[in-house]
């Protein structure tokens, strides 16, 4: 096997701003998670449908940040973003009707035990 | 590896329809791997979202969270199941594991994203130190999930008195039961059991290949393989992966801890 010739590297220094970005959102995702937390023990669990709904937001808010600055779509093309968005519609119909669903069935007691 | 949201400019010596343009102005690999992401995402959805519709379907538990014990009548409370830190037996403390295994994720999900930001720079000493520390953090969450698993499956040390169906004699049977499988469980009706070794199981897996592959990014990166190729674009890609397996955690956490 020929020796393989070590290619001379140019190492960029770091760029300080984007860095700092990048512990920002970090920081926001936990003390979004965090927040989850105490809302889990600080509201009552008879609250069910706000509890459900907050917690909901706040998934989709982590969601967000994760997809749009860790993945970095929201710094590809147009066209990247919306092929990887425009799909997700089949998840909100699979969910809607599913749940639905369920609901329904709980209401003509279908489980038997 | 240029991260530009303007429209992409046409290859110099190639028209448009020999291929001149790059429409999504990124790598083949890139848009697979995005495309894989999107195609695993719809088979956690479907597992999340049946998961919606059986718990739907079920009783909730009707009386005050302070009165609840198991039963299989009613789904259980999340986090009357959860309760359990290692080394602290005995000691109720709802849900503070799992927001442990929640932080550590997201913590080397940041680490792979700083992994891949020196990549860029081409810094491979930078992307050896937060690879390593990447593979620690997937590391450390299996370890916690193993953990979860055998307190699972092993039980909370006091008996549940579980109608089963007796198949010899066409009766009902009381059985005491503790801990789990996928026949029978202590904690509520039996898809609650089956739910949370399939999806958490899933997930885990998902991370274990993800820690082969970032082990894998790491090696070849000590080995100088992307030097040597003169781009760190296998780092971008893998780190997709990985924060895809962390945003999947992010809505189990939400909808089989939390909710």
């Amino acid at each position: 096997m020929a020796h393989q010739h070590e290619p001379e590297i140019t190492v960029i220094p770091p760029d300080k701003e984007k860095i700092r970005h990048l512990w920002k959102v970090a920081l926001i995702l936990l003390v979004v998670t965090v927040f989850e937390f105490i809302i889990a023990f600080s509201i009552p669990h008879e609250y069910r449908t706000m509890r459900v709904a907050i917690f909901v937001v706040l998934t989709i808010v982590k969601a967000a940040y994760i997809v749009l600055e860790f993945m970095h779509l929201k710094h590809e093309v147009k066209v990247l973003f919306w092929s990887i968005m425009i799909p997700l519609v089949f998840v909100v119909w699979m969910l809607v009707a599913f749940v639905y669903e369920g609901i329904k069935m709980s209401d003509i007691n279908f489980i038997r035990w | 590896m240029a991260h530009t949201s303007a429209a992409p400019a046409t290859e110099l010596g190639k028209s448009v329809w020999d291929g001149g343009v790059s429409p999504m102005n990124a790598s083949y690999g890139k848009l697979m791997m995005w495309f894989f992401l999107l195609s695993d995402a719809f088979t956690f959805s479907g597992l999340l979202i049946t998961y919606g519709l059986i718990r739907a379907a079920h009783p909730a538990y009707p009386g005050t969270p302070a009165d609840f014990a198991f039963s299989s009548e009613y789904w259980p409370i999340p986090e009357k199941v959860f309760d359990a830190v290692p080394l602290l037996h005995g000691v109720e403390l709802p849900l503070v594991f799992v927001g442990l295994m929640t932080f550590i994720l997201i913590m080397s999900s940041v680490t792979m994203v700083l992994a891949v930001e020196a990549g860029h720079r081409m810094d491979r000493k930078a992307v050896e130190k937060w690879m390593l520390w990447t593979i620690v953090g997937g590391l450390t969450f299996l370890s916690c999930q193993a953990w979860e698993w055998t307190h699972f499956i092993v039980g909370t040390g006091t008996d549940t008195i579980v109608q089963k169906f007796n198949v010899l004699t066409g009766t009902m049977d009381a059985v005491a039961v503790q801990g789990a499988n996928l026949k029978i469980n202590q904690y509520g009706p039996q898809p609650f059991a089956d739910f949370f070794f399939f999806i958490t199981g899933f997930h885990g897996f998902h991370v274990f290949s993800g820690v082969l592959l970032n082990f894998l990014i790491y090696y070849n990166t000590v080995t100088g393989v992307y030097d040597r190729r003169g781009h760190y674009e296998m780092v971008e890609k893998v780190g997709l992966y990985w924060h895809f397996v962390d945003l999947v955690w992010v809505f189990v956490f939400t909808f089989f801890y939390l909710v």
